[in-house]
């Protein structure tokens, strides 16, 4: 990889250790992925937040990183373990870490957004430009929703990222590779946010490159379900992206009732649940909107756990809508998500019910509990009198 | 003494006796951190211990935060000496041994089956070679 004589002296050390240890990041990825140059970006989105993904080695190196150089672009923060306005009820051992955690990216002059939808709380740069977004869910969903482009980043390459303000000219930012080589065809109709997220899951699954052919008309899909097909792709493979270019090379690969089925059984594992969850990703507005209409002058009859940005509770044109999920007996979790969360664990519940299929893979996998998946919909009228 | 070509991913230099994986390694789940020792009972690898050996494997698996466990490997004193990849190197090994000072090549194309464990083998990844000390 070619390297400016300025972004060379700096991996030798030459602007101080932050900005050296970032170049070795970016030079050591940008060298395994062929990549010719670095580019700039607009914007870079950090996974790494929470306790639970990042363990104590990954506190280490962040609180040993040198703080002097601080990040160069917006720099955004994926969700963190816990409530932070909240009596949580967790070890000292976990609170302590995940405070060292905060600080850390805190004092490299991160916003402490605590959000994995970046894209519904920001302002976005436009169409074509580059961003370093390690969220799965984000990354997908901004290249292929809304045309912004990003290689499905990790904590440590988005972190490089941020104070650099570079990321490798490789893979999804070259627009020849932003095409699929496999593309799948769905031959029953897919309408539910349920479905969506079956089918992305289905999609990334079966292929190893980057970017999934998908052949069906996504245009006027709403943010809902443009998120659980995002969510889905981005859980179960390494592809960052997926459009409907109608390459005519393209592998196809029928999704059907019989794949369907088999991704849900994968992934569903009891009746009924214990405990209602709504989020991975976070609700956002258009989702909470849903919720309230669904709920109208009901409640839950079990417990239920709603998980959205600090930042969608506290506008006030949100109030009445937050206030009436309260009312219904919801529990509203900010700054935090499903995915690794100490909050909901199997010495609490053996089951969880849930329409998203990124939670249901982490509660099945990290945290153990048994999930039966439906709709929002269905959901509310088996949970709700 | 057998040279082979490869790719350099993280600068450095090292030898050591090599220590070959068929498989990828899925650095979160399959290592303990304390004694460097593969703990997946499935693996090829199980019950060996990585430290200052010449790790070959075809690349890593699993969740991006595994980079971290190389970051692990060495603040304990346990990590290898330098790794190969045999099958395209990947960002979790690349990041994970950039903030580890861990020398990585990627020698992708490069037969190594033949390669016994306890071979002597020295890893030049500035040079972007690879040496086979063969009796």
């Amino acid at each position: 990889m070619e390297l400016t004589r300025q972004e060379d002296m700096a991996l030798k050390g030459e602007y101080g250790e932050g900005l050296e240890i970032s170049y070795k990041i970016l030079v050591a990825i940008g060298n395994a992925n062929n990549a010719s140059k670095l580019i700039p970006i607009k914007w870079a989105h950090i996974s790494g937040v929470n306790f639970n993904t990042i363990g104590e080695a990954g506190v280490k190196f962040l609180s040993s990183l040198d703080k002097k150089n601080k990040v160069t672009v917006t720099t955004t923060l994926n969700p963190m373990g816990f409530d932070s306005k909240k009596d949580n009820n967790l070890s000292d051992y976990f609170k302590s870490n995940q405070m060292s955690i905060i600080n850390s990216y805190l004092s490299l002059g991160i916003n402490p957004s605590f959000t994995c939808i970046p894209y519904e709380i920001f302002d976005l740069p436009n169409k074509g430009e580059v961003v370093s977004f390690a969220e799965s869910n984000a990354a997908v969903f901004v290249n292929s929703i809304l045309g912004i482009k990003t290689n499905k980043e990790s904590a440590l390459s988005s972190l490089a990222s941020a104070i650099t303000g570079k990321t490798p000219y490789s893979d999804l930012l070259i627009d020849e590779l932003r095409k699929p080589k496999v593309s799948v065809q769905p031959e029953i109709k897919v309408e539910t946010e349920l479905d969506f997220g079956l089918l992305g899951y289905f999609a990334g699954k079966i292929t190893n490159e980057s970017c999934i052919g998908l052949e069906t008309n996504f245009e006027n899909l709403d943010i809902v379900k443009s998120k659980a097909l995002s969510a889905g792709i981005g859980t179960s493979g390494r592809a960052g992206m997926f459009n409907n270019t109608n390459n005519k090379d393209c592998e196809r690969v029928s999704f059907g009732k019989t794949e369907l089925d088999q991704v849900k059984d994968d992934l569903n594992t009891s009746e009924k649940g214990e405990l209602i969850v709504f989020g991975s990703p976070q609700l956002g507005i258009d989702e909470l909107n849903l919720l309230v209409h669904l709920t109208e002058g009901k409640k839950f009859r079990k417990p239920c756990k709603i998980f959205c940005p600090r930042s969608v509770t506290e506008m006030e044109c949100n109030n009445e809508i937050i206030k009436k999920l309260r009312n219904a007996g919801a529990d509203i979790i900010c700054d935090s998500c499903t995915c690794l969360t100490p909050l909901i664990t199997k010495n609490d519940y053996d089951s969880i019910v849930t329409n998203s299929i990124k939670c249901a893979y982490y509660m099945k996998h990290s945290n153990k509990i048994d999930v039966s998946l439906k709709d929002m919909e269905t959901i509310t009228k088996e949970y709700c009198e | 003494m057998i040279k082979i070509n490869c790719k350099k991913i993280v600068g450095g230099k090292a030898d050591g006796l090599a220590l070959l994986s068929h498989r990828p390694i899925n650095m979160l789940s399959m290592l303990d951190t304390k004694s460097g020792r593969i703990k997946e009972e499935d693996h090829d690898l199980f019950n060996q211990i990585v430290k200052d050996r010449i790790l070959i494997l075809p690349n890593c698996i699993g969740s991006s935060v595994g980079a971290y466990i190389f970051y692990s490997l060495k603040i304990n004193g346990v990590s290898p000496k330098a790794i190969i990849c045999t099958n395209r190197c990947d960002i979790i090994t690349a990041s994970g041994c950039a903030i580890s000072n861990i020398p990585l090549v990627d020698a992708t194309g490069s037969s190594f089956k033949s390669l016994d464990n306890n071979t002597k083998v020295t890893v030049d990844a500035d040079k972007q070679i690879i040496i086979i000390h063969t009796i």
